[in-house]
């Protein structure tokens, strides 16, 4: 059965996902947004700092991390200055740390879903008065309310498998940075098999239903095609 | 109102459009011209969707670019009517809403009577729950057309609304353009490159070529300019603007009047006094030096040789006036040698046929 310390674990996963989600549909949707339209020469530059966690080893992010964020680091100056202290073996600097590793997995599918309405519809809108914010809103995000749905789940469920990042920058501290993934390894250490077994068949569970959904309901969705 | 005045350079790698236009303030003005030759750029400038470089654009006394003062309005803050090749209706929103979204978004809504009128006008009224993806093709396009016009544009721009569409739907949407054309009171300015909707609905037609405006002017100057290529064409033809003026019932005929001169159509289910407007193939016009007297042609009027031109396939591509109106005649260079055919020569023109374009 699960124990009190793994339902906190589960909890404590849940919070990191759902906040860390939450800025990366913030952060990256501006930024998947001019991804999908610019013609800057920056645009390749952009585009690879934001896919280099897909290729990267969690540990090589979690270690500049540490040492970006750390007392020494800029970072860590920063916020010490700000009176925030520093962030590593923190919730907020595991927060930060799960936006950044998980950003291309919520950036990609939002640049490929406003990449594929292309000119045809922006344009109709401005021919029907609606200033560019107004289209963005009343026009492109329902047009792409499946990207939308797929970067999101894909963002959380990214995040919550994370290990290594964690371990990094997290650490193994009850109620603040020890997630399920953290904490099945704790198992598995002590040699708790039954334990691990439980939090493990949690994790399949929920991801097996969440992809299980992102691949048969979410088809059913209307989808850009139909425009022309 | 003051007419339209559009200027724009503009240039992209092998492209450049450098057009300079006063174009009337009612009426469908057609820019015409092959693919490639920018009418479709020089719509999209008119509409902001495309910036060029140096541009003046003044529509109903409003400034819409001056380059030369840094003026550009983005298209958003137009207040125009812009139909799309295809019909680019809004997918996740039915019809009515797609006609709301425009709507919505002005300051001051046009009354429900004026509405209404438009869906009538165009045969929608009954679609109005439906989401695009179950409407035929012809149906969107009228869709986005009354999208447009909802809006009660100071100018209506249509970028080739028939192309995309199969030869049926084109004959569902025509009659529609038709009627609109002698409802509407703002200019329209109608992309293509069809010879059937430049006879139907025009009145002022640009010819676009490379860039540049080739010809400018009234539809039936143009259409019968021996310099350009409609004259060339095999399918070229003459428009005239007719008067109904009486049925002969007994032969199932109508007669219509174009200024001195008078015509025999087959019957026309229309009142007298019903103003119509007539196309003449060039192919069906044949050429006598006296009357013709023993002929089952009934139209035989008197004119006069403008002028001719030869083409390579031993054609003869004849200019004629027949009163105030122009005329073409495509017969064939040996026929115009056996005439001796001469510049301002009197003579009688037969008319095997015409078809009647509204």
């Amino acid at each position: 059965m699960l124990t009190p310390a793994d339902l906190d674990a589960l909890l404590l996963t849940f919070k990191v996902a759902s906040l860390a989600t939450l800025f990366m549909l913030l952060i990256g949707t501006p930024l998947a947004w001019w991804l999908a339209r610019t013609n800057s020469i920056f645009k390749g530059f952009i585009n690879a700092i934001v896919s280099l966690t897909l290729v990267l080893p969690p540990t090589v992010l979690g270690f500049y991390l540490l040492v970006l964020m750390g007392p020494a680091g800029v970072i860590g100056k920063l916020t010490n200055e700000l009176g925030l202290g520093t962030l590593p073996f923190t919730f907020p600097g595991l927060v930060i740390a799960s936006v950044l590793y998980s950003m291309p997995f919520v950036v990609q599918p939002l640049q490929a879903a406003f990449t594929s309405i292309g000119e045809q519809p922006l344009e109709a809108a401005a021919t029907l008065g609606a200033s560019p914010l107004d289209t963005f809103f009343s026009v492109v995000v329902p047009l792409t309310k499946p990207g939308f749905l797929t970067a999101s789940i894909l963002g959380f469920t990214h995040t919550v498998g994370e290990f290594g990042v964690v371990l990094m920058i997290g650490g193994n501290i009850p109620d603040k940075t020890r997630v399920v993934s953290v904490q099945i390894y704790n198992h598995v250490e002590a040699l708790e098999y039954s334990e691990a077994h439980w939090l493990a068949g949690c994790l399949l569970a929920f991801s097996f239903a969440v992809l299980f959904i992102l691949y048969t309901v979410l088809k059913t969705q209307p989808n850009v095609q139909q425009l022309k | 109102m003051p007419p339209i005045t559009a200027r724009f350079q503009l240039a992209y790698n092998k492209f450049s459009l450098d057009v300079d236009l006063q174009l009337p303030s009612t009426g469908i003005t057609i820019l015409f011209g092959s693919s490639g030759s920018g009418k479709t750029t020089l719509l999209r400038c008119i509409a902001g969707l495309e910036q060029a470089p140096i541009g003046f654009l003044e529509i109903n006394g409003s400034v819409w670019q001056d380059s030369e003062h840094k003026v550009f309005l983005p298209t958003y803050q137009r207040n125009l009517g812009y139909v799309f090749q295809e019909a680019n209706l809004f997918p996740h929103l039915s019809v009515e809403d797609n006609l709301q979204f425009g709507l919505k978004r002005l300051d001051k809504r046009p009354n429900k009577a004026d509405l209404k009128n438009l869906l009538e006008l165009l045969g929608i009224e009954h679609l109005l729950k439906r989401k695009p993806d179950r409407l035929s093709g012809g149906e969107k396009q009228r869709v986005a057309i009354a999208r447009a016009l909802a809006l009660n544009p100071d100018i209506l721009l249509m970028d080739e609304p028939l192309a995309a569409l199969d030869f049926k739907r084109k004959q569902e949407i025509l009659p529609f353009l038709t009627r609109l054309h002698q409802q509407l009171e703002i200019p329209v300015l109608y992309v293509t490159h069809s010879h059937q909707e430049v006879a139907q609905l025009t009145d002022t037609l640009v010819l676009l070529e490379e860039g540049k405006v080739l010809a400018s002017g009234s539809l039936s100057e143009t259409l019968s300019r021996l310099d350009l290529p409609f004259a060339q064409d095999k399918e070229a033809s003459t428009v005239w603007q007719a008067t109904l003026i009486a049925h002969e019932a007994d032969y199932y005929l109508t007669r219509v009047t174009i200024t001195d001169e008078s015509l025999s159509l087959p019957f026309i289910d229309a009142a007298l006094g019903t103003s119509l407007r007539i196309q003449i193939y060039a192919r069906d016009v044949s050429i006598a030096l006296e009357k013709p007297k023993a002929t089952s042609i009934l139209n035989i009027l008197p004119a006069i040789i403008n002028d001719f031109t030869h083409d390579s396939y031993g054609q003869c591509i004849v200019q004629l006036r027949v009163g105030t109106q122009s005329l073409l005649a495509h017969i064939t260079r040996k026929s115009a040698l056996l005439l001796g055919l001469k510049r301002d020569m009197p003579v009688y023109v037969q008319i095997k046929g015409t078809s009647l374009l509204n």
